[in-house]
């Protein structure tokens, strides 16, 4: 009786080493939690930008986020005509200095920014931005959202998915804090978004989840600033080819329809009598 | 065959080429100016030309 329940214990181990859990390269720690599937508007392949929405995303970015984190492939004049008028974006650029061509003397001097200029980075190179923030580089926001996997999904999950204490179990690293949709859990970044942590021109009420919204929404912009443009061409390229794909049916069935609905008759070639038949009939006659 | 319309549009080379280009040409501005209208009005509120209007306002009072 030992013996058998011993031998069960053993085929039933076999088996869940065969046909037991999957074997991952990562735990789900170091995965990180995958993000909730958010209805955006935005992303509608139907449906624009909240130009209002960038708008306030760009606020945000420039009053929490800029104090980190790089914005280095956007010039201001992309922000004219897309959530700022031209004397804006001028003022904006114009806030900040930029290196001049050298003069005659070789120097290198200031001026004030233009439109062509691009959004400056907060630190002066990488390994600057490393040393202010304890080693950890906060990365360029530019393409961001086409950089890591769930897009605008997990950059709104985790700018708002900081909890209040780690979990009980969890080890947080020193000098970083715990949020479950990073991959590790352990961030170097804080939670930064908090209510009422800028103030809307709109009046807009500046929850964190709103700041998260418009901030993701400026992200996937400056990601893909030509997404507008592209959805619009794609629906008209879609009404075009639609209506020559129609055509091509019916083209097609036109040419076709005399060879589809012809009847192919065969009529078997008239064959003489055969020899032996006629020398029978000639025996015939004969008697 | 000899249908007014074809005499007028495609009897000659020429009037053929010239009925092809005209069409063209209106079809085009025709296609873009609708689907621009449908566009801006399935994504009204949403766009820069919707909301300028604040922001421009705002900067003459200054």
């Amino acid at each position: 009786m030992a013996l058998m329940a011993a031998g069960v214990v053993m085929a039933a181990g076999g088996a869940f080493l065969i046909f037991g859990r999957d074997v991952h390269a990562m735990t789900p720690a170091e995965e990180g939690l995958h993000p909730t599937q958010f209805p955006w508007e935005h992303t509608k392949w139907h449906k624009t930008y909240d130009h209002a929405s960038l708008r306030r995303g760009f606020q945000v970015y420039r009053e929490v986020c800029a104090s980190c984190h790089s914005l280095s492939r956007i010039p201001y004049r992309t922000l004219v005509g897309n959530m700022m008028t031209v004397d804006e974006a001028k003022a904006l650029a114009e806030e900040n200095e930029y290196d001049t061509d050298p003069n005659d003397e070789g120097e290198i001097e200031k001026r004030p920014g233009k439109l062509s200029d691009y959004i400056p980075s907060p630190y002066k190179n990488d390994e600057a931005a490393r040393a202010a923030n304890n080693g950890a580089l906060p990365p360029d926001l530019s393409l961001m959202v086409k950089a890591r996997h769930g897009g605008v999904n997990y950059i709104f999950s985790l700018l708002t998915g900081y909890p209040e204490e780690p979990p009980a179990g969890a080890t947080v690293p020193d000098g970083l804090n715990f949020n479950p949709y990073f991959p590790g859990t352990g961030i170097a970044m804080a939670r930064v978004l908090f209510d009422g942590l800028v103030e809307y021109e709109d009046g807009t009420p500046a929850t964190t989840s709103q700041m998260a919204k418009d901030v993701v929404e400026f992200l996937n912009w400056s990601a893909e600033p030509e997404a507008d443009e592209r959805k619009k061409m794609g629906w008209k390229v879609i009404a075009v080819t639609s209506v020559l794909l129609g055509l091509s049916i019916w083209v097609k069935k036109y040419k076709w329809a005399p060879i589809k609905s012809r009847k192919i008759v065969y009529n078997p070639p008239v064959v003489g009598t055969p020899v032996s038949k006629l020398k029978q009939m000639e025996n015939q006659k004969a008697k | 065959m000899a249908s007014p319309i074809y005499n007028l549009f495609f009897r000659k080379n020429t009037a053929m080429l010239t009925t092809v280009f005209v069409t063209m040409f209106g079809f085009q501005m025709a296609f873009d100016t609708g689907s621009t209208v449908l566009w801006d009005k399935i994504n009204q509120g949403r766009q820069w030309k919707d909301i300028k209007s604040r922001y421009m306002e705002k900067e003459d009072e200054e």
